[in-house]
């Protein structure tokens, strides 16, 4: 199924205003999807006959500036059947406030290879998966502070428990 | 409690509690990180019911080295040695997938010259043999043979050879470049690496008859670590951990990038023939019909090389090196078969804001990636661990840990 295809029958299935719009100018198109929705629209893509997208490539959490304030997820989707590759993205504003991180829902039910990539998305980038089974930090110490890959993320301290950062 | 980590808290109490219940009833091993059988710092919380695992806790992140975080400050050529140092047994694989989709984006990839495609899957596929004698040889030893380990290492030790010469460095090599190579093959290069395929295709044999065939090993392999193909998916294994199963899955085919389209090799598949299709036995065989491709592939290769695409006196591999690697804004989603799998690179490339003295903003080209994401294959391979070591004993979780073959270095980045 091309891309167009694809869209059309996420529209027939799910009306409308899921699809908040898309990206078609550079080498891989992009559909962007109404965040709330997306683990509906992961497991119809997946379980679809014509599409059977069942393989998460990666999940990648990306913060997209501080002028924008806005957070997003980005799915790279593999089907190994049809040997097609579909990218999905979600976004959200958000204040940058340490007490209220963005919050999408976890699609880890619908690919267990997003357990480990959410988590890692979670503490580089603060961004909560709703229904995650095992939120924890994946890479970094339990005590970390502060999310690495935000484009706001400055080292504070020059020590770190009692060693000196140069 | 902070609001802030309020998710996190909860996830970590719970972990909390679950350690804590587990030591009344069963036992909480802790395995690794400095255990020889996991292969790097590791470290694996087993819950124990005597011999047997009844559950497997991965705590990973002991060699985090902030890749993503150092990409998004150094350019793009800047950062090939960081990708080399990903997965440091194949960096070759590393390397080219990195620059292929760096390639991509300036939107040079169809004008590489053949030759320079050519050597880069000479390159790799020698990396890649040298990367399956590491694990072979290693999960030799895990399981309890010695002599395998050091015959794998004599015969990888050739390949570390023929790639300083070409690159100047044994594991790190920072070799191929955007738009081209480093270098040249060195004079003599090809004749050298013929004599090694000719000279490492018995040696096979007599690792066959040492360890595949070898009925103690088979033993203790074979119907241990059974992944079904539906969970491997499901996963996101790939790689010998998905073809164990069954499934002929290789993006050099699928994809076919570089020069991959115009070789003839085969995908070896797990069929089960020792015991259960996708046990530990299927996922080692795979990685020694994987060596045995690679070396028709490299010999094909250097007929080639060899043949219409001659090494010429004006012949220069850093030709169509741009002097400034800009890409257009747009985001790009690359992916490789590497050693251990499907290695890929998100990149978001955007234009630079910048303010002039008026207050005025403009756009600037930029050599530094927006955001960078990369996806290990060690990472999606070994969080399929869980999942397939209920149950088992605690001698079978080292055999299931050699046979899924990860790198921390990758898993980590």
């Amino acid at each position: 199924m091309s891309f167009e295809e694809i869209k059309t029958m996420i529209v027939n299935k799910f009306g409308e205003e899921i699809i908040v719009g898309e990206e078609t100018t550079g080498l891989q198109p992009a559909l962007l999807v109404d965040p709330n929705r997306i683990v509906d629209v992961c497991l119809e893509l997946k379980n679809n006959p014509q599409t059977y997208f069942d393989f998460l490539s990666c999940l990648s959490g990306v913060d997209y500036g501080t002028e924008e304030n806005r957070f997003g997820v980005v799915y790279h989707l593999a089907s190994i059947p049809y040997q097609t590759r579909l990218t999905l993205k979600i976004s959200k504003e958000n204040s940058r406030d340490e007490n209220d991180l963005p919050s999408f829902p976890s699609i880890s039910s619908v690919y267990q290879a997003a357990d480990w990539h959410e988590r890692e998305a979670y503490e580089m980038t603060g961004i909560y998966f709703d229904g995650h089974p095992d939120l924890r930090r994946l890479l970094l110490p339990d005590d970390w502070e502060g999310f690495p890959l935000r484009k706001d993320y400055t080292t504070v301290d020059k020590y770190y428990k009692g060693i000196k950062i140069d | 409690m902070n609001i802030t980590n309020s998710k996190y808290e909860e996830a970590l109490a719970r972990y909390t509690k679950k350690i804590a219940d587990a030591a009344t009833e069963e036992m909480v091993l802790n395995m690794g990180p400095q255990h020889p059988s996991t292969h790097g710092v590791l470290r694996l919380e087993l819950i124990t019911d005597g011999e047997i695992v009844k559950e497997v806790i991965p705590h990973i992140g002991y060699l985090h080295r902030c890749f993503e975080k150092h990409a998004e400050s150094l350019s793009y050529q800047q950062t090939i040695p960081f990708t080399d140092r990903m997965d440091y047994l194949a960096s070759m694989n590393n390397s080219h997938v990195w620059v292929m989709g760096v390639e991509k984006m300036l939107g040079i990839d169809k004008d590489i010259p053949k030759r320079v495609e050519y050597i880069r899957v000479l390159v790799c596929e020698l990396n890649r043999i040298a990367s399956h004698l590491i694990a072979i040889g290693t999960y030799g030893i895990d399981i309890g043979a010695f002599t395998p380990f050091l015959w794998c290492f004599r015969d990888r030790e050739h390949i570390m050879g023929m790639l300083e010469w070409a690159s100047g460095s044994r594991m790190l090599y920072n070799y191929i470049w955007v738009g081209g190579l480093f270098y040249d093959l060195p004079v003599g290069f090809e004749e050298r690496c013929r004599e090694f395929v000719n000279y490492f295709r018995p040696k096979l044999d007599e690792l066959n008859g040492l360890l595949t065939n070898n009925q103690i090993f088979i033993q203790r392999t074979a119907n241990v670590g059974v992944l079904p193909l539906d969970v491997a998916i499901n996963y996101g294994c790939s790689g010998p951990m998905l073809r164990g199963s069954g499934l002929k899955w290789d993006l050099r085919r699928i994809d076919g990038y570089s020069a991959y389209p115009e070789i003839d090799f085969e995908i070896p598949v797990g069929k089960g023939e020792m015991g259960t299709l996708g046990d530990c036995w299927d996922r080692y065989k795979v990685r020694i019909d994987e060596i045995e491709q690679s070396l028709r592939i490299i010999e094909q290769c250097l007929d080639r090389l060899q043949k219409e695409l001659k090494r010429t006196p004006d012949f220069d591999p850093r030709a169509l090196m741009p002097k400034k690697l800009t890409p257009k804004p747009q985001d790009y989603y690359i992916r490789g078969e590497g050693a251990k799998g499907e290695l890929g690179f998100y990149f978001i490339h955007q234009k630079n804001k910048e303010y002039d003295k008026e207050g005025k903003e403009r756009f600037l080209d930029t050599e530094i990636p927006y955001r960078v994401k990369s996806r290990g294959p060690s990472f999606c391979n070994l969080s399929v661990l869980p999942a397939i070591s209920k149950g088992v004993m605690i001698a079978d979780l080292i055999a299931i840990i050699g046979s899924i073959d990860f790198v921390l270095g990758e898993v980590d980045r």
